[in-house]
């Protein structure tokens, strides 16, 4: 077989490949389940203070509830 | 459908001692690297300090220490810092690995100090970012082994189901430096410090290349976006632009970056349909590079008001324009008929600091001043005033560096390629030093400037980090988490 048919398959397969992703990034199916997963570096902060609150840490009672609400809203 | 929630229990108890340990090494690094750069800056422009101690201070073996000391001490240490706290922090979980975490710590403390003995000496294998004779070279491939098994095994702990975006950007980098560094390195040791590359000629040329451009693609650029991908968005109180894009952006830029490498031998033994197969890739790279530059500078969308208060965001921010400056510059020289004039000349230098300190130095500084705080447990730096003047001199700086550095680079070219209508050449190659000489001195002020804010920044640091906190300075902040004591 001749090689630049290889080639051309390469090319091919290149493109599908990166049209695959952007269909599958971009499907309004999957939309909800990204922009929860972009809220990812956020999560972890509501966990924190409640733990701080729970070591009873001066005056972080107020801002964990805070983060709880916050927290809800999303 | 919600894929992010971690379950319910007890807070991980994070290793922040092994990200405090990086963080302040950056900042030593930091300024040991620049200086250097700022040390041979003025060598190019007054020759004579190449005598200070002759022939450990020569241009020659300071120029290979002062690229792996800002790109592998200072960088490295930044990547190490903060890859080992995105992925706990969006992981949920506490570091994995055991003493592997201080082995690479320890470990790269070592490697730097050999870089720094060995290379004044003038033990070197004489491939550019890769200097380094095979013994160090072995110590880094363990290292960056028990380094692909900390951040991976944190990774495989996760508590929550998704890997987030800037995690993939993390571990492209790990696995694929890896890759490189081993396959770059291999050789023929003769000698406990000398060594001989197992490729020859041209082929040679091309791994190196391959090796150097993705170090430039892979630790300069991937990685630094995993800092982007989550520095941003804390910093400015809100989630990435598109979350989509992301996702595009990732799986074009690795993929495309591989391909790039051979527009450093333009014009040379490289076949030519190579040469033009990497200039090709890398115009189309502009557009995975631009994606991403628009994704994390959209996040502030809403939040531009932040931008006024904020210095830290601001380093963040503009460390984006400067990446889409020189995202936009690099495609450019790629082109033949451009590198042409470009190739061997200045304009290639100021490039590189374009990316160097425009994105990857002022991205690391926004990321340190958002970490510091969050790390030892205060509200804020010791002073923002300082962050701000820190600012405003590494872009001045970065802007006298570049800007100088076209001046000069457009120069060269231009000289060296002018013939006489008989076909001899215009200028000896020595008028064109001497025309060089002003942006030398400039480029020297710009970087002199550069080096000046990381001053700053070191005293910043140790004072926010020494100063017993005051009531109410204590972090307990709404938009930026709270750290844990050590």
């Amino acid at each position: 077989m001749d090689i630049n048919i290889l080639r051309q398959i390469g090319v091919v397969l290149g493109a599908i490949a990166f049209l695959a992703i952007c269909w599958w990034a971009f499907s309004p199916k999957r939309k909800k389940r990204f922009e929860e997963d972009a809220k990812l570096p956020f999560a972890d902060e509501q966990q924190t203070s409640d733990k701080e609150a729970r070591e009873g840490e001066t005056s972080t009672g107020e801002v964990a509830g805070d983060k709880q609400k916050q927290g809800q809203d999303k | 459908m919600t894929t992010t929630v971690a379950e319910a229990g007890k807070l991980p108890d994070y290793d922040y001692n092994i990200v405090r340990q990086f963080t302040i090494m950056s900042v030593v690094w930091g300024i040991v690297g620049m200086g250097v750069g700022v040390l041979i800056a003025a060598q190019l422009a007054w020759p004579a300090l190449n005598d200070l101690w002759q022939p450990f201070t020569h241009f020659g073996r300071l120029r290979p220490l002062h690229t792996n000391a800002v790109i592998f001490a200072f960088g490295g240490s930044v990547l190490f810092a903060t890859s080992y706290y995105v992925v706990q922090r969006t992981c949920q979980v506490r570091l994995w690995g055991g003493w592997l975490i201080p082995f690479t710590f320890w470990g790269w403390q070592v490697v730097i100090l050999g870089a720094a003995i060995t290379l004044p000496l003038g033990i070197t294998s004489a491939k550019e970012y890769a200097e380094l004779e095979w013994p160090l070279d072995i110590l880094i491939a363990l290292i960056w082994v028990a380094y692909a098994i900390v951040f991976f095994g944190t990774i495989v702990k996760r508590r929550t189901s998704h890997i987030y975006v800037a995690n993939w950007f993390f571990g492209a980098y790990i696995i694929t430096i890896a890759v490189l560094h081993i396959v770059n390195n291999l050789a023929i040791p003769v000698s406990a410090w000398k060594a001989y590359s197992a490729y020859a000629g041209t082929t040679d040329a091309m791994i190196q290349w391959w090796y150097g451009h993705n170090a430039v693609g892979f630790f300069l650029t991937a990685a630094f976006l995993g800092i982007m991908y989550y520095f941003v968005p804390k910093q400015a109180g809100r989630p990435v632009y598109s979350y989509q894009l992301s996702i595009v952006h990732f799986w074009a830029l690795i993929s495309i970056y591989v391909w790039a490498g051979g527009h450093h031998l333009h014009y040379s033994a490289l076949p030519d349909w190579t040469q033009s197969l990497a200039m090709i890739m890398s115009v189309i790279l502009l557009a995975p590079s631009w994606g991403g530059m628009i994704n994390g500078i959209m996040t502030l969308s809403g939040a531009w008001h932040k931008l006024r208060t904020d210095p830290t965001l601001r380093f963040l921010v503009v460390s984006l324009s400067f990446y889409g400056m020189s995202t936009f510059e690099g495609p450019m020289m790629s082109i033949k008929t451009v590198n042409a004039l470009s190739h061997n000349t200045d304009w290639t230098v100021g490039h590189v600091h374009s990316g160097a300190l425009g994105w990857v130095a002022m991205i690391s500084i926004g990321a340190l001043y958002h970490l510091v705080p969050v790390l030892w447990n205060r509200k804020e730096m010791f002073s923002v005033k300082l962050i701000n003047a820190h600012f405003w001199l590494a872009t001045i700086g970065t802007v006298l560096y570049i800007a100088s550095m076209w001046v000069n680079g457009i120069t060269q070219g231009l000289m060296w390629r002018a013939f006489n209508a008989d076909g001899t050449l215009t200028y000896s190659f020595v008028e064109s030093v001497i025309a060089s000489k002003p942006g030398y001195i400039v480029r020297w002020l710009g970087g002199a400037m550069f080096l000046t804010g990381m001053f700053l920044m070191a005293y910043n640091v140790f004072r926010t980090v020494t100063d017993e906190p005051k009531e109410g300075e204590v972090r307990h902040d709404e938009n930026l988490p709270i750290a844990k004591n050590a």
